[in-house]
């Protein structure tokens, strides 16, 4: 499928990590479609990558660390011709590589991850040698909300900080619901733009459903001497009414008539 | 060892750039020599164990051999997950090298008692597991680290044996095969101590008691759970194998080669004895050697 329209992919994207999650009576569809929009952006309009050749030595390396949130990666990468979109039938599925948290045995994905915090640390690894080897190409993770509780991330920010590793951008997804209620009442994370510049971050904050905002903020133009961090405000379950900002969508998978629903209202019938 | 250790990490970085080697804010006398003459292959990444594991993860799939260094338990267990999902898992080039084996630390206390690592090292498929206890086998360890791309735990002690020179200098130790150390007065004794680390001299000390005397000594430095097939025909020579190390016995080297023996047909027909830590030790401070001879290890 050739897609060349952020916004057109991003609904694909939504519409196909509904129908795998539905499918596998999976979870984490929320999560999901809060990140559509900006794995759209990165995608369509920001990273440098071949899907024929997926270890381009030159490419852009994008990890999610909400691994959780893998359904809507595998979705971007099969619109994305790094393998079919038949393939995602097999999601979560016996045997499959495509498991329900991001799998390196994917084309296309660059890291595992499953457990939160680790997505973070090990981007920092790679832009480090990206600059040990001056390579030109850049380094992106996206980390959830809730996963700032883990302490490995501002590890790692610092250490990114202190040795300026502007070809680093940390994009939160910030939907304000962890896995049992909002952030809010979990572990308050506010002021966080105000933590990560005292990180020694530069900091821009959007609005993460909005494509100009969102490409403008990940354009590859930090001329900062700091990593770049995208606090990119969202929410859970966006485009579908009666997914959005309900934390019980961080574990349900929509049953037959609800997937019908939810891609009504998303505008994709596949 | 770790003296001896930097010095092979530093030649090794004079032909291969891919080298890096991460340190946990620890290594003061040790590695400056390294970080002067290489400062592009060194990193501090402070008292971040964490973040440190990460990043050599992320370092190792853009083909960097890293080898993060520091005491104790503090690259091994503070960041067990790391090492598990984002090591081993992706079976990333990374040497975890913990000095102060054992009880090298004795005094530090518990917090620096080096003796479950065996147990959560072990339990990782892609890692092999280098524990040398003499010069030539940190040598011999080296260079299979150095050829092979894939994680590794090296382990070291506080010293050498002293009485080293005595010992075999083998040439060449593979992964998964014994190696002779000393042999008894009985050249024909179907009865062996099997060491692994840090833990020769304690092995000669044994032999020398009576009740020993008809012991040879082998060492299995390089181990792990993917070299377990190779250890039947080994077990299978001996009437008798004790294992020795400086470890508590649950999940440790003994449970191994007991594990591997129970895997052979003819299992039963060598008896395997266990010598390990007494698991009072943890809640006991002093200088290694007292440590040892206050909890009889390798009586």
């Amino acid at each position: 499928m050739k897609i060349n329209s952020s916004v057109l992919l991003s609904k694909y994207i939504k519409a196909y990590t509904l129908k795998m999650v539905s499918n596998a009576k999976a979870s984490h569809v929320g999560g999901g479609l809060s990140i559509s929009d900006i794995l759209a952006v990165l995608y369509n309009n920001i990273l440098h990558f071949d899907a024929q050749k997926p270890l381009l030595e030159n490419r852009d390396r994008f990890i999610l660390s909400k691994g959780h949130c893998c359904a809507a990666l595998y979705a971007t990468l099969a619109l994305k011709n790094f393998f079919t979109l038949r393939d995602l039938n097999s999601f979560a599925q016996f045997g499959s590589n495509f498991m329900s948290h991001a799998s390196h045995k994917v084309k296309g994905v660059e890291f595992s991850t499953g457990s939160l915090g680790h997505g973070l640390p090990c981007a920092v690894g790679k832009a480090m040698a990206a600059k040990s080897g001056k390579k030109k190409w850049e380094v992106f993770v996206l980390l959830s909300d809730g996963e700032l509780n883990e302490g490995s991330n501002w590890e790692a920010t610092l250490f990114a900080s202190h040795h300026n590793l502007s070809n680093l951008t940390i994009i939160v997804d910030y939907n304000k619901l962890q896995s049992l209620t909002t952030v809010e009442k979990t572990i308050k994370i506010e002021p966080l733009k105000d933590k990560f510049e005292a990180f020694g971050c530069y900091v821009s904050e959007v609005n993460g459903h909005d494509h100009k905002e969102l490409e403008k903020s990940l354009s590859k133009t930090n001329k900062k001497n700091s990593p770049k961090v995208i606090i990119a405000h969202t929410v859970k379950g966006k485009g579908v009414s009666f997914m959005e900002n309900r934390v019980e969508w961080h574990y349900k998978s929509p049953d037959k008539d609800q997937l019908e629903i939810a891609l009504n209202e998303i505008g994709v019938m596949l | 060892m770790r003296n001896y250790f930097i010095d092979l990490l530093t030649k090794e970085a004079e032909s291969n750039n891919k080298i890096m080697l991460m340190v946990g804010d620890l290594g003061f006398s040790v590695v400056e020599n390294f970080k002067e003459k290489y400062p592009k292959q060194f990193i501090n990444a402070g008292v971040a164990e964490q973040n440190m594991t990460g990043m050599a993860a992320g370092l190792a799939s853009e083909k960097f051999h890293v080898f993060t260094y520091s005491i104790a338990n503090f690259n091994t267990f503070r960041c067990s997950e790391q090492i598990r999902n984002d090591i081993d898992y992706h079976n990333y080039n990374v040497t975890v090298v913990s000095v102060g084996g054992g009880l090298s630390y004795g005094a530090l206390g518990y917090s620096h008692h080096a003796i479950q690592d065996y147990a959560l090292m072990r339990s990782f498929p892609n890692m092999t597991i280098y524990a040398p206890g003499t010069r030539s086998e940190i040598t011999n360890c080296m260079k299979q680290i150095f050829k092979s791309k894939s994680p590794a735990y090296l382990r070291l002690g506080k010293t050498l044996p002293k009485n080293f020179k005595k010992l075999y200098k083998p040439n060449h130790c593979a992964p998964g095969k014994w190696t002779k150390i000393l042999e008894c007065k009985n050249p024909d004794s179907r009865k062996c101590i099997l060491t692994t680390g840090a833990v020769i001299d304690d092995a000669v000390q044994m032999q020398k008691k009576e009740e020993f005397s008809n012991y040879h000594i082998y060492s299995l430095p390089i181990w792990g759970m993917q070299y377990k097939t190779l250890q039947a025909k080994q077990i299978n020579k001996w009437d008798e194998i004790v294992t020795l190390e400086d470890h508590l016995e649950d999940g440790g080297f003994g449970s191994y080669i007991l594990e591997c023996n129970s895997n052979i047909k003819t299992a039963g027909e060598t008896k395997i004895k266990l010598k390990s830590l007494n698991k009072n030790v943890c809640n006991t401070v002093g200088d290694q050697d007292n440590l040892k001879e206050h909890f009889k290890f390798a009586h």
